[in-house]
């Protein structure tokens, strides 16, 4: 989420669920919405109903595609390359919106010579798109003024993840599709609260509301909230600890919730570098794969079992409600940490969920205005500065925050991870409908389990049968790093040379593959849709 | 958008004799409702297109019997909606619908919450007048979800409008004619589709039920919590129903403001995880190589103690906070407050990438 | 004395004449004419469904044999006939007389007032010639090239003309309203049913023509036809008369030399009875399962994909091309005030003449069976005649006099429906028929609203509890709360009419029920559990026929001396009351 917060100031949906029936022309890019965000795409189907058009791009042919106008299947990894050559028929078919650019934006004019050699032909050699296609899509998007972007970790997840991000805004600054309503840039976010942890500060770089660390009055104003001095160096990231556990500069971790093993590329090398660290805190709710290796572990509540709130995609505060008691012993992650804390030396005041949230909202105003009275029945989305502000459906309405947004040139390399004669295919990775995440949830749900328990490799039937295989047949695959074995499904979903594996799946967990140094300079996400291997028979007793 | 309503052309007209302005474009049946004169409809849904199937929605318009659900008002209309004309009608209508359903309402999951139950109990049917041969099905569908039992099904079609209008899959539709006329997927094989339930929730009897539910508890033997879902970020507002600190099912409400009621399989059907037998119940601190379980404090003691003598040795920068999307807000702002407060540092992050 | 003569020959080959064998007639007649070197011109002739070609299929293979303008008709005719037919007839000049149709055909053809069918058994169906030689196209000539839209339905309005189909509409101020939307796109659909099957196979072109004259006058650029698959020779002909009027120009791009366009399509359509419902039938057409629409929104504000679109059915278009061509006062003029022009219908039952007969509007009932049908076959009274088809009202012997049109109909509680016309007599069951019907219609019922669904199917069981005795008088009651109802409460018009023959049976035959309800007797002997047949012993002869014929070993008793039936044994076949020859079986 780093490019879009550099470019619009915060990082994310800059629009509503509610607005997308009113969307005249949808454009889904990197996203498997109806199996990822299922809900969303009901709101899609509703609005393809009442006659918006739907553009999907992606490689897979995603069941969303049914519904599309036009899918555009591009190579993976050549998102740049389709987004300029989008931008470069809209420049060239005069469908920019002239007037927004000349008033909110800046740098037009340096970003319009970069995509002067996006041609349709020229993006049509580079990401396999007919041309007709690429037009057709620009006219559509371009010829619309209440035409929104929708996108997921199939743009975010690459090496150029945040110039992927840049490409897809640049698209909405030229037609002005942002700050109104039924427009915008909308990020699909993967998890339910992945905007309420970043909106809360789990950032190494930023305080709560994203306030740097590194600027003297908001590191001051932190320090006498919090009443102790802090650190104004940055912190690192997340996919950063097992390499810096391995080379001793990282020598304990405290992880809430969170099942990093899994969870970061390359599994082999995560599981060495924690196994490296001297203490290992894993604070969840079952014992995961990196709770294994925990030195400490304290169980905790789920969802169902404590008071909060989420935050969902389009910034809307909502509310978590304690219907059960914790099992056991088990206690609600807040105890947790406020008791760790008094033991550290640091007594936390706050005492009720309620409370805490006021603290946040005290330190951004973004949230101030927000209180758990006020989102009893229904939440209320962020920014809502005063208590009597009624929230905030669409980001910019009138301007953006940091004064004129500018057009930031988004140069086209090819991706790593390109394939060799060893690894011949692109493996792509996500999720599918039944199970979610890395599934220490759905995988304990015997009803998902029963029906969508087995990891499995999507595979097009002309490979499987150049590589002698059948459909179920069990196949081993193979990268740079390691090597699962799961079975092969048979389907046109993907397109020959590529392949395709959830990432549900811990016994044959696709983070095995996927390699942990191909890593986005900028955000430091891991380029986990691109990786190169090779799909092998398993014959019996193997 | 207040200004935008206000503009609309509104029509007058009178319902059982109350005047009333409605905007134009509404039905009866949504006009009636928003004067509290209750119509009841069994295949009218707020999310699917009009029907005018189940003719339980007959209202008088200027003497005439039309359906209130498939009729927008009219200026000048005159709407009755209780007339002893009307209400035969209707009581005849439930009756025939009754005819051709089990009477085993005392067993059926839907009981208390079943649009026709609730028909049958206002209109007081005790033995349909109109009785005769019922439909006999078997129960074959071997899929996990959903309970399909067609002798229950009224055949209304608000699964089959679903399916295909908000779901975008069309599983299931209208196979044979005359009084065998039967939802089933293609060739009454299992059902095979994305297992949203939005089918079950539309469904006004007990012909589609969650079968995980059944038997677990009354519906108003349950407290209800309302709270958001915590799988996707999409945030949709679920109700958890609670019975013996267990949940026996879940489902939303139809006003809920991201989703109106919508949800999908992992949604409804996926919170078997809460009460897994897997879940940690005790602190566990690894003690000659092994986890064991431990106190609280001691656990506590034990990693406070550790992360003082790591922090003293090797500076606060040498210890890591992942804190987590899963979370709730309070708790990733006390987490990374802890980190950075409490420890002294900037090494917190999460899993927003993923 | 055979130079100076011009012979046609016109061989019927609708459906039912191909079926007797129609082709082989004709490329007899054409080898043998060939070989005695006859200069004669051999038309294909038209004819009709298994009703009949000129509506009289039962005589089929009709043939013409037109000698100087000097018409016979040939009556049954089989292969092995025509070669005496070409020597005596065609070479001679003496007609084959024991062959020729009788007064008969003669009664049943000139009662009849032919404007739609005319053509049909006169022009060959596959010759788009043969169809401009009697004026075709002119009035699509005239409306497209010479008459504003409004003009058009102007005129189609003052003819009076309403729906051939169903319930009667005004055809002209249909297409008005369609007219008056909106929306740009429009379409138009011309609905082929059973009945209109002789009117595709005889005469295509007018079909097409009109359904050319309404896309134009509603401004509709695409009209579709529905039809089933099964009706081979009607999807063949049409589809021949659409390539034809193509490569005239009549339908495509810039008819006439103006901006109007037009093309049409054909929509199959499945084997069921609800896709007669306009509003199922355009479910069928968007490729979805036939169930009807609520209405409102009419299918003219919005039909076909949600866009105004106007249905008619084969027969109202093909009288549009003569309401152009020859006036709408000339059209008004035959018919009733409220109720012009004519119309089709195929005249069944126990009636002498059956076959599909056209008759002005208006014409008593009277006229039709004992004029056209030639009177009652086999002595047995008239009971009753259905119009409509399943879902038609039973209008009694009493009515006969009445006028067959629209507004009579109505008051008789029965409907144009389908163009059928069933002609019961004594030896008929009022419930039986009426049980009969409502099988068909529950089993046709699309199971969308539960009056139809269930009530269709209560209304058979208890139908069926009245033929078997196991009725109470209740049961009548509840039949007529649930007829109320159906009518009232229905979808569409399948569940609303459903109940027609039972409501008319029961206002004109109350006694019969009675006898059945009360009585458990069924005066027409029709009934099987009602019936018991015994024997009459001063009667019997003791011949023991109906011994030998009885299939249940129920009959005994020994030679000369009177015999018995067993009651228990006996399952009311009937074959012993046929058998015997002295009266002497009693069914009661």
């Amino acid at each position: 989420m780093a490019s879009l917060a550099t470019i619009f100031g915060s990082g994310a949906m800059t629009n509503s669920i509610r607005e997308i029936e009113g969307n005249e022309v949808i454009f889904i890019i990197g996203s498997n919405t109806k199996e990822a965000h299922p809900v969303i795409a009901n709101a899609m189907i509703r609005a393809h109903r009442k006659g918006a058009k739907i553009i999907v791009a992606d490689p897979r042919k995603l069941a969303m595609c049914r519904f599309a106008e036009t899918w555009l299947r591009q190579r993976p990894g050549t998102d740049i390359a389709l987004l300029n050559s989008i931008s470069h028929v809209i420049l060239k078919e005069g469908l920019h919106n002239a007037e927004f650019i000349e008033a909110q934006t800046r740098q037009f004019d340096d970003w319009k010579k970069s995509v002067e050699e996006f041609t349709p032909e020229a993006g049509e050699k580079l990401t396999g798109v007919p041309k007709e296609k690429i037009i057709q899509a620009a006219r559509l998007y371009g010829g619309s003024r209440k035409a929104a972007i929708y996108y997921g970790m199939g743009i975010t997840q690459h090496v150029n993840g945040t110039a992927n991000v840049n490409a897809i805004a640049n698209l909405a600054l030229l037609t002005g599709n942002i700050g109104r309503e039924f427009t915008g840039i909308n990020a699909l976010r993967g998890q339910n609260n992945v905007q309420g942890a970043c909106d809360a500060g789990c950032l190494p770089n930023v305080f709560p509301g994203y306030q740097r660390v590194d600027i003297p009055e908001i590191q001051e104003k932190f320090e006498a909230a919090w009443g102790r001095s802090l650190s104004a160096r940055p912190g690192i990231a997340a996919s950063e600890i097992a390499q810096k556990a391995l080379d001793g500069s990282v020598r304990a971790a405290y992880v809430m919730g969170e099942n990093p093993v899994l969870g970061d590329a390359n599994v082999s090398h995560t599981k060495k570098g924690f196994e490296a660290l001297e203490l290992l805190i894993v604070q969840d709710i079952f014992l995961t794969e990196t709770g294994k290796f925990a030195d400490v572990v304290f169980p905790s509540s789920c969802f169902a079992e404590k008071n909060g709130t989420f935050i969902n995609t389009e910034r809307r505060v909502q509310r978590v409600r304690k219907a059960l008691a914790a099992p056991g012993m088990a206690r609600e992650d807040s105890w947790v940490i406020t008791e760790l804390s008094r033991r550290m030396g640091y007594e936390m005041s706050c005492s009720s969920p309620e409370g805490i949230f006021e603290e946040l909202g005290s330190l951004w105003s973004a949230l101030e205005g927000i209180s758990y009275t006020r989102i009893e029945s229904r939440g209320v989305q962020w920014p809502c500065p005063t208590k009597n502000h009624p929230g905030t459906e669409h980001l910019y309405k009138g301007g953006f925050p940091r004064g004129r947004a500018a057009f930031t040139p988004a140069p086209f390399e090819r991706s790593a991870g390109s394939t060799d004669a060893a690894y011949p295919f692109i493996l792509n990775s996500g999720r599918n409908l039944f199970q979610y995440h890395f599934g220490s949830m759905t995988r304990r749900v015997p009803l998902l389990e029963s029906h969508a328990g087995e990891a499995y490799i999507e595979m097009h039937p002309d490979d499987i049968a150049r590589a002698g295989m059948q459909d179920c047949d069990r196949a081993k695959v193979s990268s740079a790093q390691g090597s699962v074995v799961l079975r092969v499904r048979s389907t046109d979903r993907v397109s020959p040379g590529t392949v395709f594996i959830p990432m549900h799946y811990a016994e044959a967990a696709v983070n095995m593959l996927t390699s942990d140094t191909s890593i986005d300079s900028f955000s430091k996400t891991p380029g986990f849709k691109i990786t190169a291997v090779r799909v092998q028979p398993v014959r019996e007793g193997e | 958008m207040s200004n935008d309503r206000e503009k609309q052309k509104t029509v007058r007209l009178r319902i059982n004799s109350q005047v009333i302005d409605v905007p134009e474009g509404r039905t009866i049946l949504e006009a009636a409702k928003e004067i509290g004169i209750y119509i009841p409809a069994l295949c009218n849904h707020p999310m699917i297109s009009q029907s005018g199937a189940c003719r339980v929605c007959i209202v008088e318009v200027n003497g005439t019997p039309v359906t209130s659900c498939t009729t927008l008002v009219e200026k000048d209309m005159e709407v009755i909606t209780n007339s002893p004309y009307i209400e035969d009608l209707r009581r005849d209508t439930i009756d025939l619908i009754l005819s051709d359903h089990p009477y085993d309402c005392m067993v059926c999951q839907k009981t208390g919450e079943c649009e026709l139950q609730e028909l049958a109990y206002s209109y007081n049917i005790r033995k349909p007048l109109f009785s005769g041969e019922r439909r006999i099905y078997d129960k074959k569908d071997g899929n996990r979800f959903i309970e399909r039992d067609m002798e229950k099904c009224i055949l209304c079609g608000r699964c089959v409008k679903i399916c295909d209008e908000v779901q975008g899959v069309g599983a299931i539709d209208f196979a044979y004619k005359g009084f065998g006329t039967k939802v089933c997927p293609p060739f009454e094989r299992d059902l095979d589709c994305e297992f949203c339930g939005q089918c079950v929730m539309a469904c006004p009897t007990g012909a589609l039920v969650g079968r995980d539910w059944i038997g677990k508890g009354r519906y108003w033997k349950i407290r209800e919590v309302d709270t958001t879902c915590s799988y996707c970020g999409v945030g949709c507002s679920i109700t958890l129903h609670v019975k013996n600190n267990e949940i026996i099912r879940v489902s939303s409400r139809p006003d809920s403001v991201v989703n109106k009621g919508l949800l999908c399989v992992k949604g409804r059907f996926g919170y078997g995880f809460i009460s897994s037998p897997d879940r940690l119940k005790q602190p566990l601190i690894r003690k000659d190589g092994r986890l064991k379980a431990a106190s609280w404090e001691e656990a506590l003691d034990f990693a406070a103690d550790k992360l003082k003598k790591i922090k003293e040795a090797h500076g606060p920068d040498a210890i890591t906070g992942l804190s987590s999307a899963r979370c709730t807000t309070e708790e990733n702002y006390l987490f990374q407050k802890f980190m950075r407060a409490a420890v002294g540092t900037n090494n917190v992050d999460h899993c927003a990438r993923l | 004395m055979i130079e100076q003569q011009t012979v046609t020959i016109k061989v019927c080959l609708g459906t039912a004449g191909r079926a007797s064998g129609g082709a082989d007639v004709l490329s007899i007649f054409q080898k043998l004419i060939q070989l005695n070197g006859i200069e004669a011109q051999i038309d294909k002739k038209c004819s009709y469904t298994k009703v009949g070609c000129r509506g009289f299929c039962s005589k089929d293979v009709l043939v013409d044999v037109i000698i100087n303008d000097q018409k016979v008709t040939y009556q049954s005719v089989k292969p092995t006939m025509v070669e005496k037919i070409v020597t005596e007839h065609i070479l001679k000049g003496e007609p084959v007389a024991d062959w020729l149709t009788k007064e008969d055909y003669e009664s049943f053809q000139t009662k009849q007032h032919k404007i739609v069918l005319g053509p049909c058994g006169e022009i060959d169906p596959e010759s788009i010639d043969d169809y401009l030689g009697m004026k075709g196209y002119r009035a699509a000539e005239k409306a497209i090239s010479k008459m504003r839209r409004d003009e058009v339905i102007k005129k189609v309005i003052q003819s009076g003309l309403r729906g051939r189909g169903g319930s009667g509409f005004s055809t002209g101020t249909k297409w008005e309203i369609c007219k008056s939307q909106a929306d740009s796109t429009k379409y138009i659909i011309c609905n082929v049913g059973e009945v209109n099957r002789p009117l595709a196979e005889g005469n295509p072109h007018a079909i097409i023509e009109g359904l050319l004259i309404g896309g134009y006058a509603i401004g509709s650029e695409k009209g579709f036809i529905y039809i089933r698959e099964r009706y081979h020779l009607s999807v063949e002909r049409l589809r021949l008369a659409i390539t034809q009027a193509k490569d005239k120009g009549f339908i495509g791009r810039n008819i006439f030399g103006t901006d109007f366009c037009f093309d049409i399509e054909f929509s199959f359509g499945t084997e069921a009875f609800i896709c007669g419902e306009e509003t199922a039938l355009m479910e069928s057409i968007e490729g979805k399962r036939a169930m009807p629409r609520v209405r409102p929104p009419f299918p003219v504000q919005k039909g076909l994909w949600g866009k105004p679109t106007v249905i008619n059915n084969a027969e109202t278009f093909s009288n549009i091309p003569l309401i152009i061509g020859k006036g709408a006062r000339w059209f008004s003029s035959i018919g009733t005030k409220e109720s012009t022009g004519t119309k089709v219908f195929t005249l069944s039952g126990k009636v002498k003449n059956v076959g599909l007969v056209e008759i002005p509007m208006g014409m008593p009932f009277r006229d039709i069976v004992y004029g056209i049908g030639g009177g009652m076959e086999s002595g047995v009274a008239l009971k009753a005649v259905q119009v409509g088809g399943p879902s038609g009202g039973l209008i009694p012997a009493s009515m006969l006099d009445m006028g067959l049109d629209y507004e009579n109909l109505s008051k008789l509680g029965s409907i144009v429906g389908s163009g059928g016309m069933v002609v019961f007599n004594e030896d008929d069951c009022i419930v039986s028929i009426t049980k009969f019907f409502m099988e068909f219609l529950q089993r046709e019922s699309c199971g969308k609203c539960p009056p139809c669904r269930i009530g269709t199917k209560r209304m058979l069981e208890l139908l069926t509890k009245i033929t078997e005795g196991r009725a109470e008088y209740n049961d009548l009651a509840t039949l007529e709360r649930l007829s109320g109802l159906m009518k009232t409460s229905s979808l569409c018009g399948l569940g609303r009419t459903a109940s027609n023959p039972f409501i008319t049976g029961l206002n004109h035959f109350r006694d019969e029920y009675l006898a059945h309800v009360r009585e458990k007797k069924c005066p027409a002997g029709v009934c099987t559990a009602l019936i018991t047949f015994s024997i009459v012993e001063d009667r019997c002869k003791g011949c023991t026929l109906c011994k030998k014929v009885c299939p249940a070993g129920a009959v005994s008793g020994e030679v000369k001396k009177p015999h018995r039936i067993d009651a228990a044994a006996c399952i009311k076949c009937g074959a012993c009351f046929k058998a015997c020859k002295f009266k002497a079986i009693k069914k009661q």
